[in-house]
């Protein structure tokens, strides 16, 4: 296969102010599909042309299993590509997560879309410089070692009038060659006999590039996976049973039948939805339709804390001990304990999860879906369809930010089941309710900690104790059917989840304490199947909990023995860049070195404190100070300023790093307030904004980002960890503020108000 | 069923579609417009808003009938790529939003604001951004081109 494609359809323009527009999702991306008979298999990924393609006009294309969630992962990965062979940054077009044309990057997650997502990229772009290079050589008559690249033109560095361009060298000539593979999914790479840049040399990484995708998103041309419109599409609507475990016990179809378009109801087992010709016939069919459904048959406890204490453990580790903590604890000299707890917290993502299926009779489909991981879904549908993986192409189209295993494959397998039972393509978006009740959720969580004190006050053991719902019994791979809500409801089971515990280290930042020891039990979920309360991977999965308790213990600490909070954190760190990340941070932050609780309380109404709170994920450092003011009269927590450190190693775009940091320090400061999904004993009763409240416009603090950027060092991750010490670091201020320790997320008025009485 | 028309983004249009159906689905599925986008149905968020007669609406609470012979701006009709307009230059200049599926309200809140208060308070940004969600976190950035673009607007007066 020649490494020469067809022309790119990516056009740009200057728009006033010299922003660069660039529009990357034409209506072409949308428009292909299987068609009947066809087979899509995945592109294997040993050769460079299944990840990288130079045009005829000298574009590149390249071709990645990774998708944008909204972070601006298409853009970095653009620069990096673009770096790597010395183009100009608006020659890169990115084929994301198509599951016939981009190979099987295990989607994204994990915050690992930079950090080991972009390493096949990089050395497949590697690989295509070189192979052009050598061509070139042979056409300039000089040897590769006196060629040098600018813009896409190679030409000889003593004599630059000697020079030939990619796009004429690509022309007509057969480029591709295999490359070594290792590892999967989010490992997957690939090497060739091209050696990447020293990333000293760098042009574009580094750069603040205008991320691709704002400016179509802001002039209303781009387009999400509700958008997707094919010929003779059908709109569809799910009814979920009535409370969890509700088993069907009629459906009167004559009661929508009226309504101008509807088509036809879709029953299978406990699956119910309704299809129309035109998405408001299918609303009102699905609010209007008479359904009855059994008695729940679950039972959800009233306190679900309660329940996770008594509850015969599903399963337990124990993480490889250091020391002897047990003994360690049972001659302390002062013993330090205390439990936290938090709720479960909903992706809720912004726009409710919407997917296009076309199903044809011969099991031939297509599926258009936002969800994080395609080929993973590939999988799933084709499993619950009961046709080869090569019968499903899933092709990736941006959706609302999904934070996790949000919805999107539970909404492509409805679509898929209407579709099938319709013969038509159908396109499914949720209610609001679907998303925010019936998406999957994070986890409940609850943290013993215990640790011991010797008689000069320092920590001579840590031991941690979780309890915990498990962040997997929904695997965050889509790849089986039962992972997906529309199987279960047809009665096929989960067989895929997993137990994710909570435990020191992993969810943690990990201090050189002498003794330490981790213990993490998984509550068994509160219904087995179909399950509005199922638990998965949401936004940095246990970290945001597991940090929660582990910082705000280590505040306590530092309470118990007298000493400034920072301070107490360094005795215990070992890392440089840990250290100046607290530096940074505190710095910014002008903090007065001083033990928590502050001497002199405010007097008033309203109390100000300073906490700070430190992570460690995937490599990535956050080191946050929280300032904020406490109404004792109200109970009300007001953030008024965060500042985050962040050592995420080589920053591949300072600005579009920072809007991500920001949001994610925003969104958490959003979960430690507020967020707390509730239920009644057999439904989630959070089902809209209202009753899943998240920040606000006056919510929003002052905020400062300091970008600690280490060349030197590959790329870790940043989708997420600046995420995990928010709660913490309010938490500590809080304390700092009022004296009073709250051990219970989210901080709502009502809690804080009854924790100062 | 009934016969509504509308003018949208300068354009007329002529639908025939029941009288409750909420404008959103008649600008998306009758007019095939990719904005607004549906986030609640219930008025909640603002992923839906639309210029009704230069007012922003949720199009997802208005009826047909209700928005019958007004004039409807979209995002969309805003601005174009080569004559943006200057609310959307400030928010492409800000590299305002992460997935960006909320920014129909923030754009076109701001749009309303600034016509209405060119140098506004931070009460009157409180009033016209308070009833709209950012799941992502994204305020920081709107803000910034809030800021902007009153800047730009009173350069431009």
């Amino acid at each position: 296969m020649a490494l020469i494609t067809d022309n790119s359809r990516r056009s740009f323009l200057k728009a006033g102010g010299g922003l660069l527009i660039g529009f990357s999702l034409s209506d072409s991306r949308v428009l292909p599909q299987l068609m009947a008979a066809e087979t899509s298999a995945n592109p294997a990924p040993g050769r460079l042309d299944a990840w990288l393609r130079v045009g005829t006009d000298g574009g590149i294309r390249v071709f990645t299993g990774k998708v944008d969630i909204g972070m601006g992962v298409q853009t970095a990965l653009s620069q990096i590509v673009a770096d790597e062979l010395d183009v100009a940054f608006d020659r890169i077009e990115l084929v994301m997560g198509d599951t016939a044309e981009t190979p099987d990057q295990g989607g994204v997650g994990g915050s690992t879309s930079i950090s080991a997502g972009a390493k096949p990229l990089r050395n497949a772009a590697a690989t295509a410089r070189l192979m052009l290079l050598q061509l070139a050589s042979t056409k300039l008559g000089a040897p590769p070692d006196q060629l040098q690249v600018k813009n896409g033109v190679v030409s000889v560095k003593s004599d630059a009038s000697k020079n030939i361009s990619y796009a004429a060298l690509a022309g007509g000539t057969d480029l591709n060659e295999a490359l070594r593979v290792s590892g999967g999914g989010f490992a997957l790479n690939v090497e060739g006999r091209g050696k990447p840049k020293d990333p000293a040399t760098y042009t574009i990484v580094g750069q603040s590039v205008p991320r691709i995708d704002l400016a179509p998103k802001i002039l209303g041309r781009a387009k999400y996976s509700t958008d997707v419109r094919v010929p003779g599409m059908l709109h569809g609507r799910v009814i979920r049973p009535a409370g969890a475990g509700a088993m069907l016990q009629s459906v009167d179809e004559s009661s929508v039948k009226q309504i101008p378009g509807f088509v036809k109801t879709v029953v299978k087992a406990n699956f119910v939805g309704v299809v129309a010709e035109n998405e408001w016939a299918a609303v009102r069919a699905a609010k209007e339709l008479k359904v009855n459904w059994g008695p729940p048959s679950a039972s959800f406890p009233d306190n679900v804390y309660h329940h996770m204490r008594s509850a015969q453990p599903k399963a337990t580790r124990e993480q490889p001990a250091k020391g002897d903590a047990g003994a360690a604890l049972a001659s302390a000299a002062k013993k330090v304990e205390a439990s936290y707890e938090w709720p479960f917290q909903a992706h809720a993502t912004m726009g409710p999860g919407c997917a296009v299926a076309d199903v044809r009779t011969d099991g031939v489909t297509t599926v258009w879906s936002g969800a994080q991981k395609p080929h993973a879904l590939q999988q799933g549908l084709a499993q619950m369809l009961g046709v080869a993986n090569d019968r499903v192409r899933v092709i990736w189209v941006e959706a609302a930010g999904s934070y996790g295993r949000a919805g999107d494959e539970d909404v492509a397998a409805d679509a898929a089941l209407l579709s099938q039972a319709t013969g038509k393509p159908v396109r499914v978006q949720w209610s609001r309710a679907d998303m925010t009740a019936w998406g999957g959720k994070g986890p409940a969580v609850i943290v013993d900690l215990a640790a011991a004190l010797d008689a000069h006050g320092e920590v001579t053991a840590l031991q941690l104790e979780s309890r915990a719902f498990s962040g997997t019994e929904i695997l965050p791979q889509p790849n089986s059917a039962g992972n997906m809500l529309a199987a279960q409801l047809i009665g096929t089971p989960n067989t895929t989840g997993g137990d994710e515990y909570v435990g020191l280290g992993g969810d943690t930042y990990s201090y050189a304490f002498k003794n330490v020891r981790s213990v993490g039990h998984i509550i068994a979920p509160l219904y087995s199947s179909s399950s509005p309360l199922r638990t998965t991977h949401l936004r940095d999965p246990n970290g945001p909990a597991g940090t929660f308790a582990g910082e705000s213990f280590m505040d306590e600490l530092a309470a118990e023995v007298g000493v400034d909070p920072i301070e107490f954190r360094l005795r215990y760190i070992e890392d440089p860049r840990a250290k100046a990340a607290l530096a940074a941070v505190a710095s910014k932050a002008n903090w007065q070195s001083a033990p928590s609780p502050k001497r002199t309380r405010d007097s008033g109404n309203i109390l100000s404190g300073r906490g700070v709170a430190l992570a460690l994920r995937g490599g990535t450092i956050v080191a946050t100070i929280a300032q904020v003011e406490v109404n004792r009269r109200s109970g009300e927590v007001r953030v008024k300023r965060l500042i985050c450190a962040h050592d995420c190693g080589l920053i591949v775009n300072p600005e579009a790093l920072r809007g991500t940091i920001q949001a994610n320090l925003i969104q958490s400061m959003g979960r430690a307030l507020k967020e707390e999904v509730t239920f009644d004993r057999s439904n989630v009763t959070s089902v809209d904004w209202n009753t899943y409240p998240v920040a606000r416009w006056t919510d929003i603090p002052e905020l400062d980002v300091i970008l600690l950027n280490h060349p030197e060092s590959a790329p870790t991750g940043a989708g997420e960890p600046s995420s995990r010490p928010t709660a913490a670091a309010i938490n500590n201020a809080i304390f700092d503020a009022t004296g009073v320790r709250i051990r219970r997320v989210p901080f709502t008025p009502a809690r804080i108000k009854a924790a100062l009485a | 069923m009934a016969h509504f028309s509308f003018k949208i983004n300068g354009k007329s249009h002529q639908v025939d579609v029941d009288p409750e159906c909420p404008l959103l689905y008649v600008l998306r599925d009758n007019a095939g417009l990719d904005n607004p986008r549906f986030g609640c149905g219930l008025g909640q968020c603002g992923a839906c808003t639309v210029l009704l007669n230069q007012v922003p609406v949720r199009s997802c609470m208005l009826s047909a009938a209700r928005a019958n012979g007004k004039e409807i701006v979209t995002l969309e009709g805003l601005g174009t790529p080569d004559h943006p307009h200057p609310v959307q230059k400030a928010f492409i200049e800000a590299q305002a939003f992460q997935c960006g599926y909320c920014l129909n309200g923030w754009v076109l809140a701001t749009k309303a604001l600034l016509d209405k208060h060119p140098h506004p308070t931070s009460e009157q940004m409180a009033s016209a951004f308070e009833g709209l969600i950012c799941r992502c976190g994204s305020h920081a950035q709107i803000a910034a081109a809030v800021q902007l673009a009153a800047a730009a607007k009173e350069r431009s007066a």
